[in-house]
Formats: structure tokens, C-alpha cells, sequence
């Protein structure tokens, strides 16, 4: 089901969180709402669920107008980062929960239970309590919960942030199979760019309360709107250079370093730059050289990473193949890609 | 929990027990010679006694002149005491939870409010509550003396029962409420369970400070049909015709039976009171 928030705005007293937001998830689609801690993620997701009312604007599921429908009325699934597992019942009470308030007959709630944490791969756990369960579990007992009365949408918030490295690497599949499965509408919450990219269709890059920008996976890699974004999205991270426009090109502060500027060449001259280089642009190939000393080597098994600062002293990260031949404190000579580098203005913009 | 039982390496308790069992001493004895004197006779100034005897614990079965029942007295306290956690216990783990969750318009001054009232002793209004007492016609009735009890005593379980709901998580109750539950089914179903220690501990205190209390019925209930075990008590050393000490050691003995029995079962629950908290 379709999910719209219309110039949907919250306070909290008079701290504004989050200010006329216009946001839509399409049916079947799971969308991630990524930003940095604080931002205002959970309360987006709080106030689609019910539990916050919007101070303003309106929030439609479908074309059914729910905004000031309480919880219990929305048929929403939620997964808390926390889990908010009911300690005193055990999985199959904590799963049947939703169904036993409904008041529907026992035997149709176990019925419904076995489905559901067989689909979830935990049916063999169900009279155990949550303590009793690992972090992996316990999140797949919240997600069969979430999921048991067959909700309109799938709320989930930071679901894998608890998760050591494997499991979260496990359950980003696992939840993006149920999603699928269930033909679900998701929005899923989190400060992980990594997992917003692997998991969902689209992305929503929030940024103090603001969405920066929504698209897919790829477009938002290759086409970001923002210093904000290029720098959000990426592991190892972008680097910046600064500088400014001149003749048609971008120049480096000390002005050893000068790249042309294609499309933007009638850009005015003396305008403050930034120049946004990904780490795979920058390397053996390339058609723009540039000198620098290896400040930082990391091996990952596959690639290296390699830090190298420059002559004004701003840093360039790049990530190469497997290579044995720079070490620490080697100078290089190495290429960028110059038609892959951003440029940016002096306020964040994409030029 | 398992680990605090099991005896340190590092450090032997035997010195503490020793010097804990000297302290003590004292009151053992007190204590073994309050019972010992209750079931036997002794010649006056000796300490050795000299007969067993039976005719001290005739209280139970005998009514004594002037005075009701000890069965009456008994079932008397027990309604008392219970009727007490009773009402203490409803009225604080929903205010507790109210205070703790919803808004409450003004929940400063109101929680301020209940601490002060938590800090008069009760004695001071005793002459204003008899006038209350009287005037609504509850004085002198097992009624009025338990809602009074019971109002001052709120104050302390109101603040505890916050303390306890303030611990559990907010996400749980968010959840129910997704989930499709009311907040009533949220309190009772979600909530609550998790503060049951709480509850235990909370009802114990309250049974037991209702058992002991003895100014409030001595001064708005002493009439022989609404009396309590410590107001018979009392009344058996007031009564300057029939002194008989022996006696009123043995009624002490049978006060503190039940306290005693209460102790030894539920010793675990009344120390949660201390240690707070609940465990996921
Ligand atoms: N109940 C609340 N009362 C006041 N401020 C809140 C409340 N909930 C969240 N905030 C504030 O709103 C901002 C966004 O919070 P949140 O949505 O939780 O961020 P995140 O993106 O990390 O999930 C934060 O600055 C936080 O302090
Ligand atoms: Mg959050």
C-alpha cells in the first residue's frame, strides 16, 4: 500500500524536528530513510506507526487519510531498534500477541504463528522466552510479530544496528526476502549507508530534518545532489578538494593542481570550489596526474586503500587491487579520473 | 543474583558472621527469654524456670473479662492489614504508572505534593482525622481506620511504583500499541508483568507495616469489636486489675508469629524493594 506524508511537520515543544516533509512510497516498494543520528529518522517512523501525532500536515496510507487515526486503527508492523521483545511471554506468545488482542480463536492464532516463524525460520524456538534467544533471534521474532497480522506497511527502525557484522549481514538479506515475499510496503530506518544501498529500492537522504534527496541506489551514487550525499554514500568515504574556478578550470588553493571543468568552463572566475573525488577514480589509471605521499596503507584481502596527502595538504583516498609495491611514506604519481570528479559550490550544491 | 550468593575467594566472611552473632547476642536472648517465659513458670528473681506450663497461652482459648476475643482481634488485624495492601497497591501502580507515563498536566508540583504529604508523620493530623472520622460516622469502624492507613501510606507506594515504571522501556508499551493493543491492555498486560517484583515487594511492606501500626486503630478504632492485635495489646498492660505479664508476653509472641512466617517465605521479594529494578 502506497504510504504519502504530505508537508508533514513535528515539534517537540519548540524544537522543530522535522519541517513540511513530502515523502511517497510506492506500493511493494521498501525505501530507506538514511541520515545521520538525529536527524529526525525515528520520528518520521514514529509518527506513520501513530505513536507521534504531526504537528502538521497530513499522512495517507493508500487514499485513506490516517493521520489522526490512532495506532491500534492503522495496521502498521513495526520493528523497534530495540526490539521491545515482551520479556515475560515467550516467542510464540510474543508473535501471537497482535492476534490475541484482536481476540481472534487460539487455534487460528497457532495456526498463523507456526506460518509465520516458519517463514522467519524460527519455529523451533517458539517456547522459549526472549532472553533465552540470541541478537539474531530476537530480531526474527520482532519481524514475525511485525509481520503476523498481515500489516498494510512494515515500519523498521535501525532493525540491524545490534547485530554483529555477520548476522547483519545475514539478516539484510533475510528481511529483504520476507519483504519481497510479502509483497510488503517498508520503510526502513537507518544510519547506514551500506545497508540502505543493499536493501531497498530507493533511498530517502535526510539531512537536520530535510530529505537532500530521494532516488535509487545507483543514481544517488553516481548523480548525488550534494557534497552532503556524495560524502554520506561510499565505503571508504569521498574525498574533497578545495579551491576555486578559474579560466574555466578548477585550481587548487596553492595551484599546483589544475582540472578542467568540461560543462561548467563558463563558471564565473574566483568562485570557491570543492572538488569530490571517489576513491576508485583515483589511482594507476586515469587521465589527470597528480603527486602525493602514501599517508595511510590498509590491506582488505581483495583491494588496498591508501591514503595520500597532497602538496596543500588536503587527502585523496584510493582503492586499488591487491599491489605489493607502495608502502607508507612512498611518494606516487598517480591519475584521476577527471569526467567521474564532482564539483560542488561553496554551499554543497552540485554544480 | 547467582553470583551475589556464592562465597567470595577473596574474602572470608567468617569474621563478619562472628562479629555480627556478637552484636546480636543480646537480642537473642531477649528473644529466647520472651518465649521461654510465655510457656513456663518461674520463682520471682530466678532466671532458671521451674515448671512448664500451659496457663500464659489461655488467651486463645479463654475470653478474658472485659475484653472480645483474641480470634476476633486476630481476624480483626488481618482484614485490616490485607484491606490495606489492598487498596495501597490498586491505587499506586496505576497512579505510579500515570505519573510515570501519561501527561499529566502540572506532574512536578503534584509529585512534590505526595512527597510532602509522604513527610508528615501521621501523628500530627491524628486529632484533625479523629473530628474527620467522627463527623462522616467511620470512627470507631474498621473502614475508616483502613482508609486512613491506607491514605498515609500512599505517598511512599505512589513514588516507588513511578520509580519502577520509569525502568521499564518505553519501546515495549510502543509496540503493544502498534501491535493494536488499548493502554489499559498495554498497563495490564505489558507493563505490569514487568514490575511484578515490585508489586510483591510493595504488598509485603504494606501487609506488615498494617499488622504492626498501633496509634491509628488505638486512637480511631478501640472499641472491643474493631480492635487489632497491638490495641489488645496494649489494652492488657493498661489494665491495672488483672497485671498479668506473663500473658501479655505470650500475646506478643502470637503477634509476631505471622510477621515471622511472612519473613522466612517471602524474604527474597521484600529485599527487591532495595535492589529495584526489573530483569529482561
Ligand atoms: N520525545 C521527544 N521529545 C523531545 N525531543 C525529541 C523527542 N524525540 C526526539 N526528539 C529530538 O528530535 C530529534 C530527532 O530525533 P530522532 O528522530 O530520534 O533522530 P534519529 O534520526 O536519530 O532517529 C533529536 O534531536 C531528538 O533530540
Ligand atoms: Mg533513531
Amino acid at each position: 500500500m502506497r504510504i504519502l506524508l504530505d508537508k508533514f511537520s513535528k515539534s517537540f515543544g519548540s524544537t522543530k524536528v522535522i519541517e513540511a516533509m513530502d515523502l511517497e512510497v510506492g506500493s511493494g516498494e521498501m525505501l530507506a530513510l538514511l541520515g545521520p543520528s538525529g536527524c529526525g529518522k525515528s520520528t518520521t517512523l514514529f509518527a506513520i506507526c501513530g505513536i507521534h501525532r504531526p504537528t502538521a500536515g497530513r499522512i495517507l496510507f493508500g487514499d485513506r487519510d490516517v493521520t489522526n487515526l490512532p495506532s491500534q486503527e492503522r495496521n502498521v508492523g513495526v520493528v523497534f531498534q530495540s526490539y521491545a521483545l515482551y520479556p515475560h511471554m515467550t516467542v510464540e506468545e510474543n508473535i501471537g500477541f497482535p492476534l490475541t488482542v484482536r481476540r481472534l480463536p487460539a487455534s487460528d492464532i497457532k495456526r498463523r504463528v507456526a506460518e509465520i516463524s516458519a517463514l522467519v525460520h524460527i519455529d523451533n524456538l517458539l517456547g522459549r522466552r526472549p532472553s533465552q534467544l540470541s541478537g539474531g533471534q530476537q530480531q526474527r521474532v520482532a519481524l514475525a510479530r511485525a509481520l503476523i497480522r498481515r500489516p498494510d506497511v512494515l515500519l523498521l527502525d535501525e532493525p540491524l544496528a545490534n547485530l554483529d557484522a555477520k548476522l547483519r549481514l545475514e539478516m539484510r538479506s533475510e528481511i529483504r526476502r520476507l519483504q519481497k515475499e510479502t509483497g510488503i510496503t517498508a520503510i526502513l530506518v537507518t544510519h547506514d549507508q551500506v545497508e540502505a544501498m543493499s536493501m531497498c529500492d530507493r533511498i530517502a537522504i535526510m539531512k537536520e530534518g530535510e530529505i537532500v534527496q530521494i532516488a535509487t541506489p545507483s543514481e544517488m551514487y553516481n548523480d548525488p545532489r550534494s557534497a552532503f550525499v556524495a560524502g554520506f554514500l561510499g565505503n571508504p568515504p569521498i574525498s574533497f578538494l578545495k579551491g576555486k574556478a578559474l579560466g574555466g578550470a578548477f585550481v587548487s588553493d596553492d595551484g599546483n593542481f589544475r582540472l578542467p571543468l568540461g560543462s561548467l568552463r563558463d563558471i564565473g572566475d574566483g568562485r570557491a570550489l570543492t572538488l569530490g573525488i571517489r576513491p576508485e577514480h583515483f589511482g594507476p589509471d586515469g587521465d589527470l596526474a597528480i603527486e602525493g605521499k602514501v599517508v595511510f596503507a590498509e590491506t582488505q584481502g581483495r583491494e588496498n586503500l591508501y591514503d595520500v596527502v597532497l602538496a596543500d595538504g588536503s587527502v585523496l583516498r584510493s582503492i586499488q587491487p591487491v599491489r605489493d609495491d607502495v608502502k607508507l611514506g612512498d611518494c606516487v604519481r598517480w591519475n584521476l579520473s577527471s569526467e567521474a570528479a564532482f564539483v560542488f559550490a561553496e554551499d554543497g550544491r552540485r554544480l | 543474583m547467582a553470583d551475589k550468593t556464592q562465597i567470595s575467594v577473596n574474602f572470608s566472611s567468617v569474621p563478619v558472621i562472628f562479629l555480627l552473632t556478637l552484636v546480636s547476642l543480646p537480642l537473642v536472648l531477649m528473644y529466647t527469654y520472651l518465649f521461654v517465659d510465655t510457656i513456663s513458670n518461674s520463682e520471682a528473681g530466678s532466671l532458671i524456670p521451674n515448671e512448664l506450663t500451659l496457663e500464659h497461652w489461655r488467651f486463645l482459648w479463654e475470653i478474658r473479662p472485659g475484653k472480645a476475643s483474641i480470634w476476633l482481634v486476630t481476624l480483626n488485624t488481618f482484614i485490616f492489614a490485607a484491606s490495606i495492601t489492598a487498596v495501597i497497591l490498586i491505587v499506586s501502580s496505576m497512579a505510579g504508572y500515570v505519573l510515570s507515563r501519561l501527561n499529566v498536566p502540572a506532574r512536578g508540583l503534584l509529585l512534590a505534593g505526595v512527597m510532602v504529604l509522604h513527610a508528615f508523620p501521621s501523628v500530627t493530623l491524628i486529632i484533625s482525622i479523629f473530628i474527620v472520622l467522627q463527623y462522616v460516622g467511620l470512627y470507631n469502624s474498621l473502614i475508616g481506620v483502613i482508609l486512613v492507613k491506607a491514605a498515609i501510606d500512599m505517598p511512599l507506594g505512589i513514588w516507588l511504583m513511578k520509580g519502577f515504571y520509569d525502568t521499564v522501556p518505553w519501546e515495549i508499551e510502543m509496540a503493544g500499541l502498534v501491535d493494536g493493543a488499548s493502554r489499559f491492555t498495554v498497563w495490564r498486560r505489558l507493563v505490569l508483568p514487568q514490575i511484578k517484583p515490585a508489586i510483591m515487594a510493595l504488598g509485603l511492606f504494606s501487609f506488615l507495616t498494617g499488622w504492626s501500626e498501633f496509634i491509628l486503630p488505638q486512637v480511631l478504632a478501640p472499641g472491643a469489636q474493631v480492635q487489632v492485635l497491638s490495641v489488645y495489646l496494649a489494652s492488657l498492660i493498661a489494665d491495672d486489675n488483672n497485671f498479668d505479664f506473663a500473658t501479655f508476653k505470650a500475646v506478643g509472641v502470637f503477634y509476631v508469629v505471622p510477621v515471622l512466617i511472612l519473613y522466612v517465605f517471602f524474604q527474597k521479594h521484600l529485599m527487591n524493594i532495595y535492589g529495584g529494578g526489573t530483569k529482561g
